[in-house]
């Protein structure tokens, strides 16, 4: 008994290698691999993007979460076929973007990780979340996070941080139109550092 | 600055050094000389070269802090170095929550000693004495401010080569101004950010991609593979078969786990049934072969007429895995022996005739000792370098992969291997968490207050890592020499003990007997999670006080309080009592509260914890008040963050965690099957650390693993009205205590 990720289960015939065709943060790529080989092997090897993690291969763990046309997916079981046409989002690419910054600053402030392995997925499962507008109060944030594990235990951090990130994102739109922008912003999380 | 002059020379302790530098266990006396620790590198920095290693503790940032103390340097000058076996000082394995005893104490004396040197030669050089001169960030000056040269011009590297005596004063804990802030940890921006961080982000010129095939259940031997299938893949470079060793090497990733699939659908295995029925498995732990360890024997036995009841009651929990989020992942290269173009690339470094290895093993010297053993190859010509991993809680699969990795690489000489343990792989070969059992039996007296406690512990040994035993301890060794995991042993009760370990109640006693019995049959193999034997040992004692509490009718607060002398676990019960509400909680319906105290190992940090839960359809905890006092404390937001995780994680194991298997295999293999907590089940962690700037540091890295989990089973007996004695605490087995 062994749980293998279906894609590299023996078959007759696997897919042949071709030129396979990305968007990845903003750029044109071409990788010259099987079809069906996982998006996450060719981010890490073939384009040097490590950001995001092996943790499982199973799309059990969000480790190696990415945006697909700003989606959040685990790009670790994605074929690189399914990938080609959309827009792939990694965590090194979405630096510029202003969600993802006040949420790394918001993780670093809150000193949000401990190992920080699965920080990356859970960083880019939190942007897809805020730049949707959603609801950031703790029982929405935890459920855009439903599919990121974090075995160390940060989550209550994590969660702060987040609220932290939507809160300061609200409070810069504010700056700028002089009004209140759109309502993401939930009542603060109560207590001292690590109370979710 | 502090100007500090040399104060009166401190008590000496056994080992010849002063009392201020308590406890560095063999950290000093394996790597006596300066220049082992600390290096001053052009440009203002300091190099510090330390042998633990960064498990997500922030122990670099926090090492780092008591370096800048100490020497009176600026912080951001500071550069802690990842450990090595060409660089490092061997301070073992970083474990058991001694880190900053063991290394921050060495570092302590080092930097005080090289603070003291630095003063003697500026006082030679200006003819000022010492003791007119001070230093700040880093340059000596005298009282007027005038410099008289720095680290950096007078401490050369020759003048670190001289033994460290420990003798230099270390600054009075009231003059600190870096130990005892809560810094940001150096390490997080890169892993913040998604720039390469962690071993498995290594890429050498040249790297090729391996993959080992294990076999399908613990018992297995491999008869017969036919590989032709994976060497007809291009990409594949090559198989290596040692016995049941079998591994697949190939330039692309994807195409060595599809060849590795290939190898294991041709592979031929005989298998046998060689684990226990699992629902018997803890019933019948006690009655296993078994070595005897005697831990504690104290009083005279009770007289029976003072005996007014007797209280037996047995509790424990399943097998455990460590299931870190990344499965294990290791790097190698063989010296190519000077074969001409034998690296691609063109890459400097190697060892001659030997290998270089990445891992994120937790001690990079006794895994070079177990290679070394296992290959027949002398230690000199191997180099183990250590990278950042996913957080490992204890002996996880990270030498293991050092090994395959290893012994991949030796079939491409020149040629550097990345080895990634699959997650099923991890789930099923990683060394284990011992189911355990433990067996309380209490006299008390009229009055319900226990006159004699006799306790038995029952688990296989908490300890296979590298070098246990004298063996290597490596699962592809076993493998490749086709013979069963050695053992697991226990390590000695001078430094914790394993099955033993807080097993002795702290609460005052008549008479105390209490034995730990390390079972010598081992079906699964075992090793060290964070806290070792602690966690079902403060779960059996904090149940059964409470238990011994409700026959008395006391409050489970007073009871402890009546019974605990030790001042500062009544401290830290009081505060988490207070922060929590404690006296004055509200108990709805199906809402529980629950205590838990101990002082891990007996002699590291103080921990008690209060645990609120809803038990509706599941157990949801809704709060964790925690507090701890861990003596001087070097980055207290570091601290916090390390019991939060501690904290959250005890609760996903008491909650949901426990190792499955069928007699022939494990059978928990993936996120499914072995479910641990999610973001939408997190806690409230509320941490209270007590302040105690002037008392020694005490370890605090496992501190709530115990406490946390004895305070959740005792807050589901109160909102259920039943005692669950048996981990997880899910609906099934509270719903199975309900109606028995
Ligand atoms: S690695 Fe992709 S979800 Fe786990
Ligand atoms: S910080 Fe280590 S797994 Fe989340």
């Amino acid at each position: 008994m062994t749980s293998t990720p279906e894609w590299c289960r023996p078959r007759a015939v696997p897919e042949p290698v071709r030129e396979v065709r990305l968007r990845v943060n903003g750029e044109s790529r071409t990788v010259v691999c099987r079809g069906d080989t996982p998006l996450l092997y060719l981010l890490r090897n073939d384009l040097g993007l490590r950001g995001s993690r092996f943790g499982c291969g199973l799309a059990q763990c969000g480790a190696c979460m990415v945006l697909l046309d700003g989606r959040a997916v685990p790009s670790c079981d994605l074929p690189a076929w399914a990938a080609e046409d959309h827009e792939v989002e990694t965590v090194e690419g979405l630096a510029p973007d202003p969600v993802m910054s006040a949420l790394q600053q918001a993780f670093l402030r809150r000193q949000a990780a401990q190992c920080g392995f699965c920080t990356s997925g859970i960083l880019v499962s939190a942007c897809a979340h805020l730049r949707a507008g959603a609801a950031t109060d703790p029982v929405s944030t935890a459920e855009a996070l439903e599919r990121n594990l974090c075995r160390c235990g940060s989550h209550g951090r994590v969660l702060a941080a987040v609220a932290d990130a939507a809160e300061a994102l609200q409070a810069a739109r504010r700056a700028e139109c002089g009004a209140d922008g759109p309502p993401v912003t939930a009542p603060r999380a109560d207590g001292p550092r690590g109370a979710r | 600055m502090s100007g500090e002059p040399p104060g009166a020379a401190a008590p000496a302790l056994p080992g010849g050094l002063p009392a201020q530098y308590s406890s560095f266990g063999g950290s000093l006396r394996s790597n006596p000389l300066l220049s082992r620790w600390l290096r001053f590198v052009p440009g203002g920095r300091v190099r510090v070269l330390v042998g633990k290693v960064e498990l997500g503790q922030g122990i670099r940032t926090a090492l780092g802090q008591i370096a800048a103390e100490e020497l009176d340097v600026d912080w951001s000058s500071i550069e802690v170095l990842p450990a090595g076996t060409d660089s490092s000082p061997d301070e073992a394995f970083t474990a058991g929550s001694r880190s900053v005893m063991d290394s921050g104490g060495a570092l302590r004396a080092v930097c005080a000693q090289a603070r003291a040197l630095l003063l003697s030669v500026a006082s030679d050089r200006s003819g000022i004495p010492a003791a007119e001169l001070g230093v700040r960030d880093g340059a000596v000056r005298d009282r007027a401010g005038t410099e008289h040269g720095s680290y950096w011009t007078l401490l050369g590297p020759g003048r670190l080569e001289v033994p460290v005596t420990g003798e230099a004063p270390a600054k009075d804990p009231a003059d600190h101004t870096v130990v005892g802030r809560s810094l940001p940890r150096t390490d997080l921006p890169a892993k913040l950010t998604g720039a390469p961080a962690f071993v498995s982000d290594l890429a050498l010129p040249g790297q090729l991609f391996g993959r080992v095939v294990r076999p399908p259940s613990p018992g297995a031997c491999l008869l017969a593979v036919d590989d032709s299938a994976a060497r007809a893949l291009p990409a594949v470079v090559g198989v290596v078969r040692r016995g049941s060793f079998l591994g697949v090497v190939a330039d692309r990733e994807e195409e060595a786990v599809r060849a590795a699939e290939l190898l294991r659908a041709s592979a031929t295995w005989r298998e046998e049934d060689g684990l226990p029925e699992a629902a018997t498995w803890l019933r019948d732990l006690p009655g296993r072969p078994a070595e005897r360890i005697p831990v504690v024997r104290h009083g005279e036995p009770v007289a029976p007429e003072r005996v007014a009841a007797v209280v037996r009651e047995r509790y424990g929990r399943p097998h455990l895995a460590h299931a870190s989020i990344g499965p294990g992942c290791a790097l190698a290269r063989w010296d190519d022996g000077g074969v001409e173009g034998g690296v691609e690339g063109g890459d400097d470094g190697g060892v001659e005739g030997g290998v270089e290895v990445w891992t994120h093993s937790q001690g990079v010297y006794p895994l070079r000792e177990a290679l070394s053993a296992s290959l027949d190859l002398p230690a000199d010509r191997i180099v183990v370098h250590h990278a950042d991993g996913p957080g490992c809680y204890g002996h996880n699969s990270a030498d293991d992969v050092a090994y395959d990795a290893v012994v991949l690489a030796r079939a491409v000489p020149g040629r550097p291997v990345q080895v990634q343990w699959s997650r099923d792989d991890e789930f099923a070969w990683e060394p284990y968490a011992p189911a355990m059992v433990t067996e309380i039996t209490v006299g008390v007296d009229a009055a319900g207050d226990p006159l004699s406690w006799e306790q038995h512990c029952w688990s296989t040994g908490h300890d296979s890592r590298p070098g246990f035993a004298g063996q290597p301890g490596l699962l592809g060794g076993w493998h490749a020499a086709d013979v069963p995991a050695v053992v697991a042993s226990d390590p000695p009760l001078a430094v914790g003990g394993g099955t033993a370990r807080n097993a002795v109640p702290p609460y005052a006693v008549d008479h105390v007997d209490v034995q730990a019995h390390r079972v010598t049959d081992m079906p699964l193999r075992t090793s060290a999670l964070r806290g070792l034997g602690a966690t079902v040992n403060v779960l059996a004692i904090e149940s059964m006080v409470d238990e011994l509490a409700a026959r008395a009718d006391v409050d489970p607060l007073e009871y402890r309080l009546r019974h605990l002398r030790d001042e500062r676990g009544r401290a830290v019960l009081e505060t988490v009592a207070e922060r929590a509400g404690w006296v004055t909680r509200s108990t709805p319906d199906a809402v529980g509260w629950g205590l838990g105290y101990s002082r891990y190992k007996d002699v590291c940090a103080y921990c008690a914890v209060v645990a609120r839960v809803e038990a509706v359809s599941d157990v949801r905890v809704s709060d964790l008040w925690i507090a701890v006092d861990a003596g001087q404390v070097i980055n207290p937001d570091g601290l916090v963050n390390q019991v939060e995780g501690g904290a959250i994680q005890a609760t996903s194991w008491a909650l949901l965690e426990e190792v499955t298997s069928d007699r022939r295999t494990v059978t928990s293999r993936d996120w499914e099957t072995y479910p641990v907590l999610r973001f939408g089940r997190t806690p409230r962690v509320h941490v209270t650390l007590l302040p105690r700037p002037g008392e020694p540091p005490l370890g605090a890295g496992e501190v709530a693993g115990g406490p946390v989990t004895a305070a959740l089973a005792n807050a589901v007996a109160d909102a259920v009205g039943v005692r669950v004695r048996e981990l997880p605490l899910t609906p099934e087995r509270i719903a199975a205590v309900i109606s028995a």
